[in-house]
Formats: C-alpha cells, sequence, structure tokens
C-alpha cells in the first residue's frame, strides 16, 4: 500500500496534462483527490504507529546490490506523510485557481504531483539509495517547478541556482551514505537504527561532514541559505508547498532520522547547534529588513529551518519533542500565511508590505485567517505556535551546553519573529486602506480553503494539544530520539522562565514594529555586506567554472583536427609510456622464423606506400597510396586466416575512398603550411606512437600470463552459440552487448556528421515529418494573419 | 546545379543499374550466411551503403535518395531498435538479459529455417551501419550538390 501510495502520484502526475485539457477548470480539485486519498489511508495507520508499532514494506529492486524498495513507516515519516499529503491536496485545488488559464497549468500539475511522489518517497524509504533517488527527484522536480516562467531569464537563473546548490549537496550526501552503509554494514535504515551508534566509527567524521552538507544545502543553513529566498521566483503555490512546508525540511527530517545513529557527539552538536543558530539569526534579522511578502515570508522560514536543526543538534529528549512540535506547528501556520500571500498578489495585486494596508474590511476571512496564522507564528497563547515556542524556549534552556549563548540567540530570534507575525497579521488588514491594483476581494473557496484550514488547525492543536501530542508527535519524537518518550504536550506550564521570555519578546516585538520604518532605516548597513555574501561567493564561483571551461576548450578543443590528434596521442604515448617503463622487465621476443614470403613482400610493400603516401604533393596521390595501404593491411589479416576482418578492411577503405572523394573537391591546394619544426614535432610523436603500440604488442603477446579467450570461442562457437563463423557469433552472440554499443556510437556519429554540416549551412528540413511540420506552420501563421486583417 | 565533379559516364551508369540489385542481393547474402561463413551484418551493411554510394556517383544525389525511399537516419534508428530489442526476449523467458533464444521452423518445402535473436540483432547492425555510411556519404553529397 505504501508503495502504492507513493507510485500513484508519478502515474497520475503523467496523466495530468491530458486530464487538465479534457476537463479544464476543476481539474485542481480533481487532482487534490488522490493526496486527499493519501491523506486518508496514512490517517488509518495513526492508532498502530501511535501504539509504538512500526510498519515495513520491501520490494526487490536490485536484489544483487542490497537495493530495494523498501518503506518504513514511523512516527516521524507518518507525521512528514501527513504533512505532504495534507497541505498538498489544499496546494493542488489551490494551484488550480490560482494558475487558472496559465497555458502550462497541465504541467505545472505533472511537477507538482511528480514533486509530491518524491517527497513521498524521500520520507518513507527505509533503504537509503532508494532514499536517496527520490531525494534527488525532489531536488530535479523542485528544479522545473521554481524555473517555470522559463521565458523568463531571472526565473531561469534562480531555478539554476537552486538545483546546484542542491545537486552538490546531493553528490555529498551520496557519498555520506554509502560511507554510512558501509559502517553500519546494512542500506535499511530500520537495520542502521536498530543497530549500535556509529559515533566511535573510523568513518564517523567525513561520514557525518558529508551528511551534513547534504542537508545544509537542501535545509538552506546558512550559509548556503540563500537560494532559498530566490527560489520565490516560483508561483505561489510552489512557494508554499515545496519551500516552506515539505522540501526544505528533507534535510531537517534527515537529521531527525539519523540522530538516533549519528548523533549525540560533540561534532554532531557543535555544528548542528552552531549552524543552526546562526541560520535562525541570518534568517530572521534579513527578514526583518525585506519587504517582499513573500521574500518576508521565505527568510523567517530560513530561520524555522535553522531553529529545527539547533534542536537536533542538541538531542535531549525534551529537544526531539520541541522538534517535532515546531515542524507541525511551522508547516501549519507557514503553508497558510504563504498561500495569504499568494491571495494578496491574486486577489489584491500587491506584492510588497509597504504597498498595502486596511483590507480587513474588504478581504474579512482572508483577514481573519491570516491574523490566526501569524498569531501562532508570533507563539500567542493559545495557538500551537505557543505550545511549540515554550518547548523551544525549555529545550534550550534545559540543553546541556552553551545555555547562556543559545538562549540569547533563541530570545533575540523570538523577538524579530514577533517583528514578522505583526507585519503579516497587521500590515496588509489595518490601518487606513491603500489603493490596489486590483479590486480586493475575498477569494473563492479553492485559494481559501489552504489558509482557513490550516490556521484553524494550528488553533485546535494549541487549544487542545493532547490531540496532536499524543496522535503523532509522541511517536515522530520517539523515532527521533531513539527511545519513547516520556514529556507530553500542555498548553499552560505555569508563570516560569520560558513564558517570561515569551511575553518579553512580544512586547519587544511590538515595539519594534512600531518603529519598522526606522528599523530598517538603521540597519541600512547590513546591505553594504552584502557584496561579501555567501551568494556573491556562488556567483564567482559560477563564472570562475564558465571561464575555466571556455579557457579548456581553447586550449583543448580549438578546432584543429591536428592538435586534436596531437593531444590524445602525446597523452596516450606519455601515460602508456610511462607504465611500460616502470615494468621490471621488458622482454621484446622477436621471433623471425617461420615467415614467408608473401608475409615479406606484402609488409615491404607497405613500408614503401608509408614512405610514398607522407612524401608525395598531391591529395589524390595520397589518398589512393593511404587505400593501398588499407588493402595491403586487409591482406595481412587473410593470410591469418581472419577473412572476415579482412573483408570489412577491404570495405571500410572502399567506403574511405569514396567519402575522400566527395571531399577531395572542398580542399583547398596542397600547400606546404607548417614550418620545419612543427613537422619535426609531428613526426616524433608519430614515430614514438607507432613505436609504442609495437612494443606494447610484443609485450602482450609475450607476457600472456593467463590462457587467452580465444580458446573458449573456438570451442563454444557452434556448440553454444550454433554458428561455425567464430568472428560473427562473438559479435552478435558472446560479446552482443559490445556491439550494441559500437553501433550506438556508429548513430552518434551519423547524427553527430548530419547535425554538423547542416548547422554550418543552415538547409531546410530534410525529413517528411520535418517537411509536414513546415507545412503546418506555414498553414497555422497564414491562417493567423488572415484571421487579424 | 551541375555537380563539381562531373563523372557522369555510360558504362559507369549502366553498370550502377545492373550492378545495384544484384549488390544488394550479395549484402542480404553475406548478412544471412554470416553466422557460420564469412559475412555477417556489419560486412553486408558496408556492401549495400556501397552499393547506393555506386548509385551516387553514376548519377546524382536525388537518384540515390529516391532508391532509398527513406532518410537514412531512420535506417540507423531502425536498426538501433532492433539490436536492442533483440534483448528481450530472454528476459521474457526468464533467462539473463542478452541470452541468445532460438527457434527452429518447419517449413514443408524449404527444410528448416533457423531463427534466432542473434540473427534479428545482425539486422539491427545491418541496417544500423547502412543508415550510418549513407548518412555520411549522403549530408557530403548534399553540402557538394547545393
Amino acid at each position: 500500500m505504501v508503495m502504492i501510495a507513493v507510485l500513484s502520484c508519478f502515474v497520475v502526475a503523467g496523466f495530468a496534462p491530458w486530464l487538465h485539457r479534457l476537463i479544464g477548470r476543476q481539474t485542481g480539485w480533481l487532482l487534490a483527490l488522490l493526496p486527499a486519498t493519501i491523506f486518508v489511508y496514512f490517517a488509518s495507520l495513526i492508532p498502530q504507529i501511535s501504539s509504538g508499532e512500526t510498519l515495513r514494506h520491501a520490494y526487490q529492486w536490485f536484489p544483487g546490490m542490497a537495493i530495494q524498495f523498501s518503506f518504513l513507516v514511523d512516527g516521524l515519516s507518518l507525521l512528514f506523510a501527513l504533512l505532504i499529503s495534507g497541505i498538498g491536496f489544499f496546494i493542488l485545488a489551490y494551484a488550480g485557481r490560482y494558475l487558472e488559464g496559465h497555458p502550462a497549468l497541465g504541467r505545472f500539475f505533472l511537477f507538482l504531483l511528480g514533486f509530491m511522489g518524491s517527497m513521498l518517497g524521500l520520507v518513507l524509504s527505509d533503504n537509503l539509495i532508494s532514499l536517496f533517488v527520490f531525494w534527488e527527484l525532489t531536488t530535479v522536480s523542485s528544479f522545473m517547478l521554481i524555473g517555470f516562467n522559463h521565458e523568463d531569464a531571472d526565473s531561469r537563473k534562480k531555478a539554476h541556482q537552486g538545483l546546484m546548490v542542491t545537486v552538490f549537496g546531493g553528490l555529498a550526501l551520496m557519498t555520506g551514505f554509502i560511507m554510512l552503509g558501509m559502517a553500519a554494514g546494512s542500506f535499511e535504515l530500520s537495520e542502521i537504527l536498530a543497530g549500535p551508534s556509529l559515533t566511535e566509527h573510523s568513518l564517523y567524521l567525513p561520514m557525518l561532514s558529508l551528511i551534513l552538507l547534504g542537508a545544509f544545502t537542501k535545509s538552506a543553513q546558512t550559509p548556503f541559505h540563500f537560494w532559498l529566498p530566490n527560489a520565490m521566483a516560483a508561483p505561489t503555490p510552489v512557494s508554499a508547498y515545496l519551500h516552506s512546508a515539505t522540501m526544505v525540511k528533507a534535510g531537517i527530517y534527515l537529521l531527525a532520522r539519523l540522530n538516533p545513529t549519528l548523533g549525540g557527539s560533540s561534532s554532531w552538536l557543535l555544528t548542528l547547534t552552531f549552524i543552526g543558530a546562526l541560520t535562525m539569526l541570518t534568517g530572521i534579522i534579513l527578514a526583518s529588513r525585506a519587504t517582499g511578502i513573500k521574500k518576508v515570508l521565505a527568510y523567517s522560514t530560513v530561520m524555522a529551518l535553522g531553529t529545527l536543526t539547533m534542536l537536533l543538534g542538541l538531542g535531549t529528549e525534551k529537544a526531539a519533542l520541541a522538534a517535532v512540535t515546531f515542524l507541525l506547528a511551522h508547516a501549519l501556520y507557514k503553508g497558510a500565511l504563504f498561500m495569504i500571500a499568494g491571495i494578496l498578489d491574486h486577489e489584491a495585486g500587491v506584492k510588497d508590505f509597504r504597498d498595502v494596508a486596511g483590507l480587513r474590511r474588504l478581504m474579512p476571512k482572508t483577514t481573519i485567517a491570516a491574523v490566526v496564522a501569524a498569531l501562532s507564528l508570533a507563539g500567542v497563547i493559545p495557538l500551537f505556535g505557543f505550545v511549540g515556542k515554550e518547548l523551544l524556549l525549555e529545550a534550550v534552556l534545559s540543553g546541556s551546553r552553551w545555555q547562556v549563548g543559545l538562549t540569547i540567540a533563541t530570545v533575540t530570534a523570538n523577538i524579530f519573529v514577533v517583528l514578522v507575525a505583526a507585519l503579516l497579521a497587521l500590515k496588509p488588514w489595518f490601518g487606513k486602506t491603500l489603493a490596489t491594483p486590483k479590486a480586493a476581494h475575498d477569494p473563492g473557496p479553492a485559494l481559501l480553503a489552504g489558509p482557513v484550514v490550516l490556521a484553524s488547525l494550528g488553533l485546535l492543536c494549541g487549544v487542545l494539544p493532547f490531540l496532536p501530542d499524543q496522535y503523532l508527535l509522541q511517536a515522530a519524537a520517539s523515532a527521533v530520539y531513539g527511545q519513547p518518550v516520556s514529556y507530553s504536550l500542555v498548553l499552560w506550564h505555569g508563570i516560569n522562565l520560558p513564558l517570561m521570555l515569551s511575553l518579553g519578546s512580544l512586547a519587544l516585538g511590538l515595539l519594534l514594529y512600531r518603529f519598522w520604518q526606522g528599523w530598517r532605516e538603521h540597519t541600512v548597513l547590513l546591505e553594504r555586506l552584502s557584496p561579501y555574501g555567501p551568494e556573491n561567493g556562488y556567483n564567482r564561483l559560477m563564472q570562475g567554472l564558465v571561464s575555466f571551461s571556455a579557457w579548456q576548450t581553447k586550449t583543448l578543443q580549438n578546432g584543429y583536427l591536428r592538435h586534436y590528434l596531437i593531444t590524445t596521442l602525446a597523452t596516450v604515448v606519455l601515460l602508456v609510456g610511462w607504465a611500460v617503463l616502470r615494468l621490471d622487465t621488458i622482454a621484446l621476443n622477436v621471433d623471425f622464423s617461420g615467415l614467408r614470403l608473401q608475409e615479406i613482400t606484402v609488409v615491404l610493400l607497405l613500408l614503401v606506400t608509408t614512405l610514398a603516401a607522407v612524401t608525395v604533393k598531391s591529395f589524390l596521390a595520397a589518398v589512393a597510396l593511404l587505400g593501398a595501404l588499407g588493402f595491403g593491411v586487409a591482406l595481412i589479416y587473410v593470410f591469418f586466416s581472419a577473412v572476415d576482418v579482412g573483408i570489412t578492411q577491404v570495405l571500410v577503405e572502399t567506403i574511405t575512398v569514396l567519402l575522400l572523394v566527395l571531399v577531395l573537391y572542398r580542399l583547398p591546394e596542397f600547400r606546404k603550411l607548417s614550418s620545419g619544426v612543427n613537422r619535426a614535432r609531428d613526426a616524433t610523436i608519430a614515430l614514438l606512437s607507432g613505436g609504442l603500440i609495437t612494443v606494447l604488442i610484443l609485450l602482450v603477446t609475450n607476457a600472456r600470463s593467463m590462457e587467452g579467450i580465444s580458446g573458449f570461442f573456438l570451442e563454444k562457437s557452434v556448440s553454444e552459440g550454433f554458428g561455425r563463423n567464430v568472428v560473427n557469433v562473438i559479435l552478435v552472440d558472446f560479446r552482443a552487448l559490445d556491439t550494441l554499443g559500437e553501433i550506438f556510437v556508429l548513430a552518434l556519429v551519423a547524427i553527430g556528421v548530419y547535425a554538423m554540416m547542416h548547422l554550418r549551412t543552415g538547409a531546410l528540413p530534410v525529413t517528411n515529418a520535418d517537411k509536414r511540420y513546415a507545412g503546418q506552420k506555414q498553414r497555422k501563421s497564414s491562417a493567423k494573419t488572415g484571421g487579424e486583417s | 546545379m551541375t555537380p563539381r565533379f562531373n563523372m557522369r559516364s555510360l558504362i559507369l551508369n549502366t553498370g550502377a543499374t545492373l550492378l545495384l540489385p544484384l549488390l544488394i542481393l550479395f549484402s542480404l547474402f553475406l548478412l544471412l550466411r554470416g553466422h557460420d561463413e564469412p559475412g555477417g551484418g556489419f560486412i553486408g551493411g558496408l556492401v549495400a551503403a556501397a552499393a547506393i554510394a555506386l548509385k551516387l556517383f553514376a548519377e546524382d544525389y536525388r537518384a540515390a535518395r529516391t532508391i532509398l525511399r527513406v532518410h537514412p537516419l531512420q535506417l540507423v534508428g531502425v536498426g538501433l531498435v532492433l539490436a536492442a530489442g533483440a534483448s528481450l526476449p530472454a528476459i521474457l523467458v526468464g533467462e539473463n538479459f542478452f541470452t541468445a533464444q532460438w527457434w527452429t521452423l518447419d517449413l514443408p518445402i524449404f527444410g528448416s529455417l533457423k531463427l534466432s535473436t542473434p540473427l534479428i540483432f545482425d539486422i539491427g547492425v545491418y541496417l544500423g551501419v547502412i543508415g550510418t555510411v549513407l548518412t555520411v556519404v549522403f549530408t557530403l553529397a548534399e553540402a557538394e550538390h547545393s
């Protein structure tokens, strides 16, 4: 069933464009039925999972390599699966309306559903390799979604940036996974987690750094945080889904998942808490300075991801529970807030906080949803965000080390979170109404359902915290912590230090909101730092890569066939020559006995022809001599009873001559263009490579350490290949895979020649299909002009 | 549009017209007997390609294209599909990928006919080679032509 849930997303994704063409306007709702069904299925597993069971389903994939499609449902993956399918339901309905009329909406559904399947696969995979495959699939589908408006250069650039950063991390992650699998002796997460902690393993540090690199790039931790706000180039449903609730949490998921095995060491504690706290502060300070609604949300997501990393770094029982609580709370309010940002854009045409105020009368329902969600973000009692924040503060205060530093960082971050929440809850809705580019009004149910339901859930979970606690979070926190947790969530902890800190930050945050403009003006200095930021480093790196490729193309692939030959031959001579010279004994056993007269004659003829070919002064003569050379070689094959090879050689020579005749008239006159030094160099390289090959052949024939394989072929050709022509049996049966590869190379050559000549001459399309296509286009364009006139 | 290499000669022209069917038959002969005697898809393909190239030299580019009927790149495609497809029957009968499969058909008059995946594979090679060589030849001839 789990397998079906994951794969059905991909199958439906494949049909989504057609469905959209068939059904049109309501496709979003129809497709949303799929995540709804998946949600119901996973919800039906809740009783089992919350009682402490785990489910595992395995399907063989590459049995020989211990790679399988295996799925693990425990508290953590269930929490994620419910979030992905639940929020996915609202996003699909939302996207259907938000992008209504967009010419590529069908394709959008395809990518979005493909992403959903990948993400479900990622969080449910038990096998490290299949987890990695899904991980990369989320990267690819995210690339497609960020660059959805691919005609916009800026959009493409940002999609590219997200891709580069996450793929770089993905590569590191793969290596880390392989090390982890080797160290643990299994690629199944369930077995790795059941095994001992690996913190003492000799590969621990390299493995940890590589896996962290993968998780940090995916989850936009400083210094890789820059790609996430740029990913806001995607349509808002994508931002709401991928870049707040799901994909960016993949890194967090991975850290949480591996916490029992890799966590607990001081390097884990140090890296995660430090990077997490740094990301938290960077994100929220940038958020407080941004004015674009989506930008503010994006940066505050960076802050949330940092907080989660920090909590996972602490690794205590309380921190594990705080992490999953915060994660759920964040997904609920951030998903809602992103969708509200989209509503503001879609229904009122505003994207910036400075351009909007006083919409509460025009958009009353949206206002309520926004205020509730923002209150949860600010952590105001009785919303679920409050529960999350209290736990966060408690976890930090009771942490084993650096409580003071981390507490100060967390409280500071919270002050700014309150500022951001106030911006979201107050700025667009209250005060004097500003005119908006579009007549603002409440949207229909497709757009409003998500924010309203998610915000209400935030309220419900806050008032009745035992509901999420008992059914989801206990099991999830236990999976993170590695053993059952004993704390449980309550709304009211009494008057204690966390509450005081919370109240203090609330007051300070509101005060800061009062002076938001002033804060932005006073911190304008921060902008001067941006040229030194990591994004700039990324850009420099990319430019460096491009100029390096330009340089190496100019040097190695300069278009002169002669230079290619020199490079190739010189490399072969140097590398092979070095290897030959390193041999202990070079026994060249040349035995001229048994030579027959005809062989000597042909060899002498070949030598003479070769000398003549390099010295003649006309192309035609050179071509003819080369042909003669080829026929001579064919004769030698025949002497050694390799008739097939001989025939092939003769035919290849014939066709070479034909080809040369075709180009002969195009060649420039035979002139002496190269200097004597050049010729000497070319001659040296030619002689060296020829000599080296001779030596090599002599060495190989003398130094056969094992029995040749030819005996096997000769013996089995008739009995198993049913053919007397051994050469052919080898080609089409014994080594058919090699031959297949070779004819694919031939095909590539054909396409290459074709493309090169046609690009050069700009010739017209030649196939019938091309002609038909060209005809259609012509008819279409003429019909268009006819309609216009 | 006179070709720059004016090689039209009555002898070549007549010779090519007579030789073309023979050469094609010969190439098929080479292809089919290849498993037991010298020959095979690669050699047969080269002969067939050379035969059509002969037509090109004896007449012109257009005549050669007409003889072939399809674009040579399409031959390459069909050849690759056949060759790659020959790897699959083994999977269907549960053997390892690319294991040769043999089927013997008993025909009343001609005796028994041996069919096999290596034969299909070899036909793929045959078509692939013809297509590749002719793509290159035609592309060059076309450049000369225009």
